[in-house]
């Protein structure tokens, strides 16, 4: 909220500068977002008395004003506004200062041929209200020469954020009171002495509705003339960015600014019997003050008459009733209205107001009398008429809270130690009550009676925070964590520790980590939702309130924003794109609770190498590519990643014959990897080949037994490995995998390795048939082989193979 | 033809060899079997023992020195073949090389694992919780009952309500409380689930993507944050105060990084504190460092901490007379821009390959205490 320093000082005596109430401020919790100094954007617009008017030779709207600016040498002015002539006093700008409104600086300069030395300035221009017809006509008794800001009383502007536990300074009667509290001069609460009633309040007054609206007081005020509210009012307004509007309601506005309490004024005239709290009727509508009709039901609590709603309680009144030019009769409203039920109903229409705020943070239920009577004083001193007397219905929930609180509690919570003399001074002050202190060594209990108006007060912690923040945080003084003892520990889990290795891995590898949006749209995640075996879709979350259709359902995959930012980079001329992301996959478990699966996805599309000096033309990625990093990333992760099977069943996001699972037997799949379907890039609108992998880290299992840091023991062998190459004919067919295995394990004491070295198909190999060659690695242990031992092993290379329907070739 | 001239002729046809078979073709004619040095040697037999003691040296000598002038000749003829071999060998080295792609770590893990290395000095694990959550968690449980206005204040992510029929409560929860799923909106559920889980004492840290439905040039509507907790005996505001100053210390190196605590408003704690930290500009770039009081320089909103409030302590179903604690949360995109001048959070998650390699790092930029945590541009 905002308020002019001029204002604060209404409630608060003090010689403090702008500067030293901001710093203090924020430092008891009221945050200063800004303070503006109307002087400063003032500087330069001084009172000057117009000498003598006369025609523009060459203009007929424009005059040239002789002006006296108080120095005693006349000015000369070009002037366009109607109202100037001689003899007005008004204020000048002079060449340099800058137009509030419009930011533009004064020169020297001449209008149609005659010199100007400055502008005669209007409210609009100066940012004083919205009047444009004509220049500012000062009093007659203004002093020529003098600063306007200094005439006019510009005062600095404060904007000050009010967190949602303290609606108590939603006005700047509490700001005082705080600032006060902590040394800032002296507070002056402002006590309106009761108006008494001439008469019986002819208006019934009820709360049918005591849960929502416990407390209805109200007075009729007759005979009213509702003009403009006086200069000093408009002033303080203005400051907290309230536009006047019109007597009637500028008072309720500034009740609702000074003292964070707000109140209503119904023009008697609309309204028809008893005025009542109730609930609403299901259905029931009101066309509110902000000119739009909302459509009530039966939680919320309004302000009815015979005739339906003038007033959504507490947070919006309506047009009907509202007050107007020709109001001569106003029911004055001030309630107390249950701050939960408040919430719900502003929620629930989607409206928000500054009653609202207040009242559903909670306003002080002790200020009902009070705010009425200041409201009457201000409104028969400006608009005239006579009180009738107090009508009351309900009563305020005004019972004290009674805190039992330790004293020791500062230092122990707060970590500063503050004399028990000193923190009862600033409970007192702000306005808490000691019932049973005593002061002096031990440990003791005091029991705090709070002020109903800080509805945030639950428990000791609260006051410990009222008496740390007025003695300043400043005074906390940093305390070492204690360390832990003993030798530290990892602090990261397996599982964490496994993601920060694969993610720097994958980096090494020439991948770029992307970190791309948790939600899709939900076409984009439909397409990627995974297949269960019974057939159904993995069950997606779909927000219900998405901030745009883009962001709609939660991820089921990372390929799918891996693959948008890819075609984002290839539409911006990326000519190769490796992008990786590692995050989670959100499903919906089937008791509706949320599984989240951490999860590697890379994709690769765009030229693996660019066309090049020696490798010739430009090379796209294919399935060994993504192959390749699957592999690699699992086998940092610790999977054994020669007793992985490769088998089918990628998902149908890939393509068909070009896509695999990596699988620690037969149902543990850890990743898929390949080339898309021609589907999916479609659907992402990307050109292929493009490549992907998607590596589920929640499904590697974790190491097992206690870590150590010993390695099992190794000592290079002595002798020098053999190796011995076989050509196979096997049908095209059969997985060369599956051959590899066999020959791996067809004499595990010798064979070391096998790897392919051949695939080949066309002339001297049959049709149907694919030639397989294989080179094996045989290791001796003590003694090199004899020709026997290697045919004795080769001929057990050959049966294995054999069993896998492979013909050793001649 | 005399021994001499012999020699002389032969030395003078050796050097004038120009190949390898020239050369062979001499080596032939001279010491060949059938040579003409061969040829002399063979008359020493015949020869008086007095005329072979003057003859005999003369003819060695000659047949020493053809063999080192072809010797000689073969080296050279060789050395310039060789030379020559590699003057066809010659490459341009100015071509380029083959590429290795440049990969990167994206900015927000790199500071992340900044973030775990410092905390992990201090003793802090790294926790999680789910990202998709229930508003016991959220919400309830950290102080914000259903009608909290600061509830409303959050911009909640919300997922439609028969998504919710789950009942795995926790201890604390109402037995039949009907849970809200949504997106979390803070880290801060990740406190209630890890002291309901393990109970106390607890020191962690629990970085992660968190929710808030806002967009725009400084908002997104997903970004990543990290809360800290400390629950054990006797912790206290002057704990919370240091850790800060020893994390944001750390974290920017830098001695003269200066907090200024402001009381505030957070249900969860009490008291509350938020946490400005002091700029100076630097060549119009707010740069962390020095007295935000200071002339030319100003304060940044940084963090928000506190207290643990006594009710979060109790639905975490810990008893708040034995255990208390400080919590504080901090944005780590934030943490990232202000440490490495970035200066666009949307850019964070476009993806674009441009910049990851421009604001991404090194594989091997993995933070370490002993070399600074932070990586030099």
């Amino acid at each position: 909220m905002k308020f002019s320093l001029e204002w604060l000082k209404y409630f608060l005596d003090t010689e403090a500068s702008a500067a030293e109430i901001s710093a203090k401020l924020n430092a008891i919790g009221l945050e200063v977002e800004g303070v503006e100094d109307p002087a400063e954007s003032l500087a330069g617009f001084r009172i000057a008395h117009v000498l003598t008017a006369a025609p523009h030779p060459d203009a007929d709207k424009l005059q040239v004003l002789s002006i006296d600016t108080g120095d005693g040498k006349p000015l000369q002015v070009v002037c366009g506004a109607p109202n100037a002539r001689a003899g007005m006093k008004g204020v000048l700008g002079l060449p340099g200062a800058v137009v509030p409104a419009n930011g533009m600086q004064l020169r020297k300069s001449a209008i149609r041929g005659v010199e100007s030395n400055g502008m005669m300035c209007s409210t609009r221009e100066l940012e004083l209200g919205d009047d444009h017809d004509g220049i500012i006509e000062l009093p007659a008794d203004a002093p020529v020469g003098t600063d306007f800001a200094t005439y006019h009383g510009a005062s600095p502007v404060f904007d000050v954020a009010i967190t949602p536990n303290r609606p108590d300074c939603m006005g700047v009667d509490g700001i005082a009171r705080d600032l006060a509290a902590a040394g800032i001069g002296t507070y002056k609460p402002f006590v309106q002495e009761p108006v008494a009633g001439k008469f019986p309040c002819p208006v019934e007054i009820r709360t049918d509705d005591p849960a929502g609206c416990p407390a209805f007081y109200g007075r009729v005020i007759r005979g009213v003339t509702n003009g403009s509210s006086p200069d000093w009012m408009q002033q303080r307004l203005l400051s907290a960015g309230q536009r006047p509007i019109s007597a009637l309601v500028d008072i309720t506005n500034y009740v609702m600014l000074a003292f964070g309490r707000p109140a209503h004024a119904y023009d008697l005239a609309k309204l028809n019997g008893a005025v009542v709290a109730r609930r609403a009727k299901d259905g029931e509508q009101v066309l509110a003050l902000n000119e739009k009709t909302y459509t009530l039901d039966s939680e919320m609590t309004v302000i009815a008459d015979a005739s339906g709603v003038h007033d959504i309680a507490g947070i919006m009144g309506g047009e009907h009733s509202g007050c107007s030019e020709s109001t001569t009769d106003v029911l004055l409203e001030i309630a107390y209205f249950d701050p939960d039920r408040i919430g719900a109903t502003g929620r629930k229409l989607g409206l928000t107001s500054d009653a609202r705020t207040r009242f559903e943070r909670g306003v002080d239920p002790e200020f009902l009398d009070a705010g009425l009577e200041i409201l009457t004083a201000l409104i028969l001193k400006i608009c005239g008429g006579e009180a009738s007397e107090v009508i009351r219905a309900g009563a305020p929930p005004v019972e004290r809270k009674l805190v039992n609180y330790e004293p020791l509690l500062v230092e122990k919570l707060g970590g500063v130690d503050v004399d028990e003399a000193d923190q009862l001074a600033i409970l007192s002050a702000l306005g808490f009550e000691a019932l049973n202190t005593q002061i002096g060594p031990g440990r003791k209990t005091w029991q705090m009676s709070c002020p109903p108006r800080r509805h945030d007060i639950e428990g000791s912690a609260d006051l410990v925070e009222e008496v740390v923040r007025i003695h300043g945080l400043d005074n906390v003084a940093s305390v070492p964590l204690p360390r832990v003892p003993g030798v530290a520990k990892p602090t990261a889990t397996p599982a964490q520790q496994m993601e920060r290795r694969l993610r720097r891995a994958a980096a090494a590898r020439g991948l770029n980590e992307a970190v791309t949006w948790s939600f899709l749209p939900t076409d984009e995640a439909e397409h990627f939702a995974l297949r269960q075996a019974q057939g159904d879709r993995e069950q997606l979350w779909v927000l219900e309130n998405p901030i745009s259709e883009d962001m709609k359902a939660m991820r089921p995959s990372l390929l799918a924003g891996l693959l948008s930012a890819a075609r984002r980079n290839a539409d911006r001329g990326a000519a190769g794109v490796r992008l990786f992301e590692i995050g989670r996959r959100y499903f919906r478990a089937t008791d509706g609770s949320s599984d989240e699966r951490l999860t590697l996805g890379i994709v690769l599309s765009g030229e693996k190498r660019a066309s090049g000096w020696a490798t010739g033309k430009a090379q796209g990625f294919d399935a060994f590519d993504a192959k390749a990093e699957a592999e690699a990333l699992l086998a940092e992760a610790g999977v054994a990643v020669d007793k992985l099977m490769v088998m089918g069943e990628a998902g149908e996001q890939f393509h068909p014959g070009q896509s695999a699972t990596l699988r620690l037997g037969p149902k543990n799949v850890l990743a898929r990897f390949g080339a898309l379907h021609p589907r999916t890039l479609k659907a992402f609108d990307i050109d292929g080949p493009v490549v992907a992998v998607e590596i589920f880290l929640d499904a590697i299992p974790a190491k097992k037994g206690a870590a150590s840091f010993a390695r099992p023991a190794y000592a290079p062998p002595a002798l020098q490995s053999v190796e011995r190459d076989f050509a196979f004919l096997v049908d095209v067919a059969l997985p060369a995998g599956d051959l590899l295995r066999a020959v791996k394990g067809a004499d595990k004491a010798n064979i070391v390795d096998a790897r392919i070295f051949d695939d080949f198909r066309g002339q001297g190999v049959p049709d149907g048939k694919k030639s397989i060659a294989v080179e094996v690695t045989l290791q001796p242990g003590e003694k090199s082989y004899t020709d026997e031992e290697i045919k004795a092993i080769s001929d057990r290379v050959v049966a294995a193979a054999a069993k896998q329907g492979a013909e050793l070739r001649g | 033809m005399t021994i001499e001239s012999l020699g002389s002729d032969a030395l003078e046809r050796i050097t004038a060899a120009g190949d390898a078979a020239a050369l062979e073709a001499l080596r032939v004619e001279y010491l060949g079997k059938q040579g003409s040095v061969s040829a002399l040697l063979k008359t020493l037999g015949k020869m008086s023992p007095e005329e072979r003691q003057t003859e005999g040296p003369k003819i060695h000598a000659l047949r020493q020195s053809v063999t080192d002038a072809l010797a000689a000749r073969k080296e050279a003829i060789d050395a310039a073949a060789l030379e020559q071999k590699l003057a066809s060998e010659t490459l341009d080295l100015t071509l380029p090389a083959p590429e290795r792609p440049r990969g990167s770590v994206h900015p927000v893990s790199q500071v992340m694992d900044e973030l775990a290395e410092i905390f992990a000095d201090l003793g802090f694990a790294v926790a999680t919780g789910p990202e998709v959550e229930d508003d016991w968690h959220n919400f309830t449980a950290l102080n914000m009952p259903e009608s909290h206005p600061a509830r409303a204040m959050h911009d909640t992510f919300y997922f439609p309500d028969s998504a919710a029929d789950g009942h795995s409560a926790s201890s604390s929860e109402a037995v039949g409380q009907k849970k809200r799923m949504l997106l979390r909106t803070h880290t801060s559920p990740v406190q209630i689930r890890t002291m309901v889980a393990e109970g106390a004492p607890v020191r962690i840290i629990a970085p992660g993507r968190v929710y808030r439905s806002d967009s725009d040039a400084t908002h997104t509507p997903m970004f990543h944050q990290i809360e800290g907790l400390v629950v054990d005996k006797g912790i206290h505001l002057g704990h919370l105060k240091w850790t800060l100053e020893t994390f944001l210390k750390a974290f920017f190196e830098r001695d003269d990084i200066v907090l200024r605590l402001r009381p505030s408003y957070f249900p969860f704690t009490e008291p509350s504190v938020e946490v400005d930290v002091g700029w100076e500009d630097v060549g119009g770039r707010r740069v962390l460092g020095g007295d935000g009081d200071a002339p030319g320089h100003g304060w940044m909103e940084l963090l928000g901490s506190g207290m643990v409030n006594r009710r979060v302590i109790e639905f975490a179903g810990l008893d708040p007379d034995e255990w208390q604690g400080f919590a504080f949360g901090v944005g780590v995109d934030r943490l990232a821009m202000l440490k490495y001048a970035m200066d666009d959070l949307r850019a964070f998650f476009d993806g674009d390959i441009r910049w990851l390699q421009h604001y991404g790092f090194s594989a091997f930029d993995q933070p370490t205490l002993s070399a600074g945590v932070g990586a030099s541009a």
